[in-house]
């Protein structure tokens, strides 16, 4: 496993399909093959490179750009814990400590056993539900330290499976742009005005 | 009149349990805005949009229609681009949008591409945002189903895909030219601006319009009412309502839809039904008005309208919709270095003054709490600033191709300027500033709320 195993290599056809230039698909199907090995593997970024058109050089580049991509195995559980401003001033930094301390890890590092990765993250947009933090990327709002300790009991005990899917799974809904209902899309060059803006040259209400 | 007096535009359907659904989103009045859309001519719509005086959501509150009036004529294929990258600290709205109406947004998209003569929309919405996705996911799966998105929508001659886009955690992307430089598969990093005004040259270097997600899902309610009724709320050059985020030391954090340019800052922080006062027993020390990049405000500004020309004036920003409120239990200088870290992380590392201002005001402000800094640290601090913001005035100059690197000064210069005691606390001693800092909130600028006059001190 690494390169894209046969179903995911139709998901990331589907995708690269939706967009005008192939490369458009090149974080989407980053995304994928983190979905499919918890982390972006070398032989998945060749892969992309060959689906999308480019270098593995130029996905490694787009790939070392953004945070979530990880390029080695993180625990099965990825525990983000905000400290910017708004959770810092209600306690985002007593939790990460309390955090780094329940798990004996330090921030950035994953624990022995494999199954939990903290990170000291940046705003993640629940600012009025301070201190919060994210497994997985799925929510805790104004989450205590009791709390925090209940979580990872619950993770350790296998009772969230079905909120909170392994490292990698982003959303278990994708979009699917059935052949019959789509517009199609839109290359760069050739396309003509569309036909509604037509509607603007004729005289009184269309 | 009570301050909730208003019709609630964009959050009507947040208590509505299946308000995300298309069975939901029709029951309560969901794609009447399109049809009233697709019945006017484009042009017509765009001149709704210009007369509700909507401006722009994400930060910079640039008019909507105007905006879309920007495309060079006859240059086809013009693309939509919805920025749901939401990171900006303090910032939760798009989020909300994006999780409990998604339709609406959708809908939103439509009419926006409509109007312009988009041929696809892309739908950028931040990685960390798991739920959203599959919640926009979900709604436009339905929404192709039943004929509201694709091939010849509602029967009609107007056809355009939305394609969901993921994220994948930085906050820069949120520009809108990294946001494009991302969607096309690259690191995101800006583009200069000029040529690349992303109306002109934008995805794919074709004309493009790139719409926070708040100022779309307004649009199904102003296209349905009309440019006038939206425009008959708020004041000024500030219409209609607005979500804001009220994080911090307040008994109600939360985000609130309110009437734009009307509603007070103590309205938003005091009032029972929005942030309800400073928790118990404790003191409004500061507040920060717009997002992380804003400059802060303090509590002789309370009785200023949240209105963006009053609020500009006086040296600093609505932004992002996002006041987050300071008690007097903070240490303002570990609040400065939260706020100057996040920068200095996140500088995409393309500009000099940027990348090398921004660790290096990280580092001061660690060594000043660490307790190692020196008396000669705030005049370094503020001279570090003013090399990336000349004069730390406003609206800021900047130094750099996009604005994160002026954004990292504005916590430093205000800390500094307004608590210079508790930096010369860690300092052990008084530290001279020779430093001229010129923006008015940063220096104290007098309010007379009533007139709505503000005095620069410049
Ligand atoms: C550093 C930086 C970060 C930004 N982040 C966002 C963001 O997360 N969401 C957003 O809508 N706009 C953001 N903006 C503003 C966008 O560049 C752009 O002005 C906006 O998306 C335009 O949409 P609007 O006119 O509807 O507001 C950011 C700007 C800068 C300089
Ligand atoms: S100002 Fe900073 S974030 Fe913006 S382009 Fe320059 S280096 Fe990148
Ligand atoms: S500051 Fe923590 S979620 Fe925004």
């Amino acid at each position: 496993m690494a390169r894209f195993s046969p179903d995911n290599l139709r998901t990331a056809l589907e995708i690269v399909g939706r967009y005008p230039i192939a490369k458009s698909a090149t974080i989407p199907l980053l995304h994928l093959a983190q979905e499919q090995d918890g982390y972006v593997t070398d032989d998945a970024m060749e892969h992309i490179a060959e689906l999308v058109g480019t270098t593995p050089a130029q996905v490694l580049g787009t790939c070392s750009f953004y945070e979530m991509f990880k390029r080695e195995p993180v625990g099965t559980y990825l525990v983000n814990i905000c400290t910017n401003i708004s959770c810092q001033i209600m306690g985002g930094e007593e939790l990460l400590h309390h955090a780094e301390h329940a798990l004996g890890i330090k921030a950035g590092s994953t624990t022995a056993d494999g199954l939990f990765t903290i990170e000291d993250v940046e705003c993640i947009a629940a600012c009025t539900e301070a201190p919060c933090l994210q497994v997985n990327y799925r929510y805790r709002h104004r989450i205590t330290l009791e709390e925090f300790d209940q979580l990872i009991d619950d993770l350790r005990a296998g009772e969230l499976a079905d909120e909170v899917p392994p490292h990698g799974t982003l959303a278990k809904i994708r979009q699917h742009i059935p052949a019959e209902r789509s517009a199609g899309v839109a290359p760069p060059s050739g396309v003509p005005e569309p036909v509604w803006l037509a509607r603007n040259a004729e005289g009184g209400d269309a | 009149m009570a301050v909730t007096d208003h019709p609630k535009i964009i959050t009507s359907r947040f208590d509505v349990t299946d308000g995300h659904t298309l069975d939901g989103y029709l029951r309560t009045g969901g794609y009447e805005g399109l049809k009233a859309a697709l019945a006017k001519k484009p042009a017509d719509v765009i001149e709704e949009v210009k007369s509700a005086s909507l401006l722009g959501r994400g930060g910079a509150g640039f008019p909507a229609g105007v905006k879309w009036g920007f495309c060079p004529p006859g240059v086809f294929p013009r693309y939509l681009v919805v920025n749901g990258d939401e990171s900006e600290p303090g910032t939760y709205k798009d989020r909300l949008l994006m999780e409990r109406d998604p339709h609406q947004l959708i809908e939103g998209v439509l009419i926006a591409c409509y109007a312009v003569g988009c041929s696809q929309a892309f739908l950028y919405v931040r990685g960390e945002m798991a739920h959203a996705q599959e919640r926009i996911a979900a709604a436009l799966n339905e929404a192709y189903a039943a004929g509201y998105v694709g091939k010849n929508i509602q029967d009609s001659d107007f056809s355009v895909d939305i394609v969901l886009h993921w994220g994948a955690g930085a906050y820069i992307v949120g520009e809108e030219t990294a946001l494009i430089e991302s969607l096309e598969g690259n690191r995101g990093m800006p583009r200069l601006k000029p040529p690349f005004f992303p109306a002109a040259k934008g995805l794919y270097l074709q004309p493009t319009i790139v719409n926070n997600v708040e100022t779309l899902a307004n649009l199904p309610w102003i296209i349905e009412h009309g440019g006038a009724a939206f425009a008959a709320l708020g004041a000024e050059n500030s219409k209609g309502t607005r979500m804001f985020a009220v994080s911090g030391h307040v008994r109600n954090p939360g985000v609130y839809e309110v009437e734009f340019g009307v509603t007070t800052f103590r309205d938003l922080l005091y009032a029972p039904v929005y942030g309800g006062g400073i928790r118990n027993g404790h003191e409004l020390k500061a507040f920060i008005p717009g997002g992380a990049s804003a400059p802060w405000l303090y509590p002789e500004h309370l009785d200023t309208p949240l209105e963006a020309g009053v609020v500009g004036k006086m040296g600093t920003m609505l932004g992002s919709g996002a006041v987050v409120v300071f008690d007097e239990t903070t240490d303002m200088v570990k609040a400065c270095l939260r706020l100057v870290r996040f920068f200095a992380r996140e500088s995409c590392g393309k500009c000099t003054p940027c990348r090398e201002g921004t660790s290096w005001l990280e580092k001061i402000l660690a060594r000043i709490l660490d307790g190692h800094g020196r008396p000669e640290d705030l005049d370094l601090l503020l001279d570090v600033c003013d090399n990336i913001s000349v004069g730390m005035n406003w609206p800021p100059k900047q130094t750099t191709i996009c604005p994160l690197g002026q954004s990292a000064t504005t916590p430093v210069a205000s800390a500094i300027m307004r608590f210079k005691d508790e930096f010369e606390a860690y300092l052990g001693g008084p530290a001279e500033i020779t430093v001229e800092v010129k923006g008015p909130a940063f220096v104290g600028p007098y309010v007379d709320a009533a007139s709505k006059e503000v005095a620069s001190v410049d």
